[in-house]
């Protein structure tokens, strides 16, 4: 099991420095210089170099990947062209919605997509399974945003439980926060509880058809507990890897819904920092979204080996 | 005193009759041997008296054990006779026990789910049992997982499940047919020294007539649902009255008669073939590992020969089968057929491998359903610059089909309307329709039913008159590799370590691993030869 974490985590850091590099040069062929485009078509030239060397543009690709890496290592991302704060900063303030946000859709969906998934596959073909898997197709079709707008007719506009939009930070305590990231994380969830139930669901009757199902009811356990204790986590597997995927996309991926309820998420911060050019922003984001992928991935892979030994054993 | 009664046992699953008035009974430290073929309902028997059955199924009669009508009684208290009163085996050790639990949780899982006893005893319970299975403590403590073992000492573990709780009824559903004649011999000795040790008695579910004559005290022999006849096992080998029951014991011991190989011409060559597989690193700086899978091996095929080849399961024969096909490379040596080599540079030389072909053992998983028989059967025809068009094509599909017994209206169909014998049949026409010089056939009687399997054999013996076939015949089935092959080798842990004229082979073994494999082969009673020809 160490052996294999150790790996896991090599692989990790491998893959966070390939990632660093491919962003760095895709962003540093991306046309158009930040100076020039900050100071407008009339700019002097002397005026644009004075500002590329005060952004540190006038040293070479190398030094400035280098400082941009070891200035990330020791929580420094630089200073963003626009509006001239840490960006540290404004990632901070950021990633203090987004993810709980994440979190709070993921746990929803989850909570959503285990019984139902589990449920439909106990009454494979009965009323129940129909109706689970009608209710999960709906919830696949049915686009998020649209979602999103009808909850805040009904929540928002009719009933008033919740706010229409906006957040409220969590200084008024954690209750104030997540009430207001509530809507949001509903809306995020639903699509991602029917995609995780029908995983879940196609799972456990892969594994109710396993030979040592069989075994386990000729040892006298009922079929509930023979679904519990031997085909719950042999079914995991397919859906840890579903439930990584979807926090990876929750985490950025949340940009319109936080357009709907005017959230100020990373995904809105990535937007506006593309529109401006604000490279070092957008450089920043999509480095901390890579490392947050990569440590799910790995955080899923310790959880394949938790779950399944098979893999602990294998180097 | 009898343990376990069936009477008038009929069963039919969604209208389909499955079972028809089957009655059987055993008494405590008895074996009842059920045998039939596939489809005979001797499963459905067993999986009637565990009352694990599918959902559309509908049962009448009695199951009585102990004087307790089975049938009368709800699915809770089912829960409760299941694993304590009836203990359950099953054929394929490989995918019986739950991969993500150890072994110890598994066996102590039969002991606390009845609440039997509590959870320290419990555990020394589980221990004893997997001792006396023969799985010592300390080469296979409680926390092993199923991965870490083999086959056969899987299997122990579930007849370990299945005993702890000492239950008075054992069912074997095919225990021993998923593995080698050496593990099937030992497996076979535990399961009659538990009977004997626990008074217990034991249902055996079995295709197999040779382990059942060395068992069962009394045989049960079905068909289409029905028991055809019933006796104590040396009665009813003695004097079998059911037409099919001999059928069955003829078709088990079948015997061909091959026509005279000719003059010995090499055809195959293999000359000292190395094959080794990369193993995983055992840490990140230690070298790349192998494992030698063929080693060294060498031996000559000759024109118009049947060659066979014997082992049991890791022995290396697949990969050997594999590296002749020129399906992988070699790592040394080199395989020559017509003195050609059948790998080379990077790929598979095709000019040798258009005059190869090869038969599977899988019947049923072997060809693709949505293609018609037609374009199945003259798939090796990729293999040739100009493939017949036309109506030489058509002829040639209609002589393959001929040849294999079928109609050349056949072409026409798709595979589901073929049973496991038509589509071997339909196999053996894939390999024949490009005329080629060397089949392998791996494993390729393996899977079917003894009539079946009989039929394929004559078939072949037919087809050896007919083209002076050549082929090289895998088998881990000692039986038939004696009929249907003129010379054997017997391959153990990746070398050949013994070889010579097939008769002379297996009534003279010299190596000490062929003297194994053939003392731990089941045998049908000969006393009994005379009752089948009577």
């Amino acid at each position: 099991m160490l052996r294999y974490s150790l790996k896991r985590l090599l692989s990790l850091l491998i893959s966070l420095a390939v990632a660093s590099l491919v962003i760095f040069l895709v962003i540093e062929v991306a046309p158009g210089d930040p100076a020039s485009y900050m100071l407008g078509m009339n700019a002097q030239p002397d005026t644009v170099a004075a500002l590329r060397a005060e952004l540190g543009l006038d040293v070479s690709k190398t030094d400035r990947y280098l400082a941009w890496v070891t200035g990330m290592l020791q929580g420094d991302f630089g200073t963003s062209y626009t509006y001239r704060t840490p960006v540290s900063q404004m990632i901070a303030v950021r990633l203090w919605v987004s993810l709980p946000l994440a979190l709070y859709a993921l746990t929803l969906s989850t909570l959503i997509a285990f019984p139902a998934g589990i449920y439909a596959a106990a009454r494979r073909g009965q009323a129940g399974d129909v109706a689970v898997m009608g209710a999960t197709q709906l919830g696949v079709a049915i686009p998020n945003f649209w979602f999103a707008m009808m909850l805040v007719l009904i929540f928002a506009i009719n009933l008033r439980w919740f706010g229409a939009g906006g957040f409220a930070g969590w200084e008024d305590g954690l209750l104030t926060g997540l009430h207001s990231l509530t809507l949001p994380a509903i809306a995020l969830a639903l699509p991602q509880a029917a995609i995780l139930a029908r995983v879940m669901r196609s799972a456990l009757l892969d594994i109710l058809g396993e030979d040592f199902m069989r075994t386990a009811r000729a040892k006298g356990l009922t079929r509930r507990q023979t679904l519990w204790r031997h085909g719950l986590r042999n079914a995991l597997i397919p859906v840890l890897t579903i439930i990584g995927l979807q926090f990876s996309f929750l985490l950025a991926g949340a940009i319109i819904i936080e357009q709907v309820f005017y959230l100020p998420g990373l995904g809105r911060l990535v937007f506006q920092a593309i529109s401006s050019r604000d490279l070092i922003v957008v450089e920043s984001v999509v480095m901390l979204l890579v490392f947050a992928v990569i440590t799910v991935n790995f955080l899923v892979d310790l959880a394949y080996a938790a779950v399944d030994p098979r893999l602990r054993s294998r180097t | 005193m009898t343990l376990l009664e069936i009477n008038h046992l009929s069963l039919s699953i969604g209208g389909v009759a499955i079972l028809m008035d089957v009655s059987l009974s055993i008494a405590p430290g008895e074996i009842v041997a059920v045998t039939g073929e596939s489809g005979s309902g001797k499963s459905m028997t067993a999986f009637s008296v565990m009352q694990l059955l599918p959902n559309l199924a509908h049962v009448s009669g009695q199951i009585r054990l102990d004087g307790t009508d089975l049938l009368a009684l709800d699915e809770d208290t089912m829960c409760g006779v299941r694993g304590r009163q009836i203990g359950m085996v099953f054929q394929e050790p490989m995918t019986a026990l739950n991969p993500v639990k150890t072994i110890g949780d598994q066996v102590m899982e039969t002991i606390l789910i009845h609440k039997a006893m509590p959870r320290p005893e419990a555990e020394t319970r589980a221990r004893d049992v997997l001792d006396r299975v023969g799985l010592p403590a300390d080469q296979f403590p409680l926390s092993r997982y199923p991965h870490e073992l083999s086959g056969g000492q899987r299997q122990r573990v579930v007849i370990a499940m299945a005993i702890a709780l000492r239950p008075k009824l054992l069912i074997a559903d095919e225990p021993t047919t998923a593995l080698d004649v050496t593990t099937q011999a030992q497996i076979l000795e535990l399961l009659k020294g538990l009977v004997r040790e626990f008074d217990m008695g034991l249902l055996m579910i079995t295709h197999d007539l040779a382990v059942v004559s060395d068992m069962a005290n009394r045989i049960v022999v079905m068909r289409h649902g029905e028991v055809v006849e019933t006796g104590p096992t040396s009665d009813l080998f003695a004097n079998m009255q059911h037409p099919y029951t001999r059928m069955l014991f003829e078709a088990s011991g079948h015997q061909v008669q091959l026509p005279a190989p000719p003059a010995p011409q090499p055809l195959l060559e293999v000359r000292d073939a190395i094959r080794d597989y990369r193993v995983p690193r055992t840490g990140l700086f230690q070298p790349q590992g192998h494992h030698r899978a063929v080693k060294q091996v060498s031996f000559t095929l000759n024109r118009g020969e049947r060659l066979g080849l014997v082992g049991e399961s890791g022995c290396g024969k697949s990969t050997l089968t594999r590296a002749i096909l020129g399906l992988e490379p070699l790592q040394g040596g080199e395989i020559l057929l017509d003195g050609e080599p059948v790998f080379a540079g990077h790929r598979p030389n095709l000019d040798v491998r258009r005059k190869m072909q090869v038969v599977f053992q899988d019947p049923f998983g072997s060809f693709n359903p949505r293609h018609k028989v037609d374009r199945l059967i003259t798939e090796p025809f990729h293999l040739l610059d100009a493939p017949p068009t036309g109506p030489a094509r058509e002829q040639a599909i209609g002589e393959a089909l001929t040849a294999v017994g079928l109609n050349p209206g056949d072409a026409a169909k798709y595979i589901h309307e073929f049973s496991g014998g038509q589509r071997q049949r339909i196999a053996i026409a894939r390999a024949l329709i490009i005329k080629p010089k060397l089949i392998l056939f791996d494993e390729a009687v393996s899977a079917l039913d003894v009539s079946v399997r009989a039929q394929i054999l004559d078939l072949l013996a037919d087809l050896c008159r007919a083209y002076q076939l050549t082929y090289l015949f895998i088998s881990h089935d000692l039986s038939v590799v004696r009929t249907v092959t003129d010379r054997v080798l017997v391959m153990k842990a990746g070398e050949i370590v013994e070889q010579g004229a097939t008769e002379a082979v297996f009534s003279a073994p010299h190596h000490p691993y062929t003297q194994s494999l053939i003392a731990a082969a089941p045998v049908l009673p000969s006393v009994t030869q005379k009752g089948a020809s009577a």
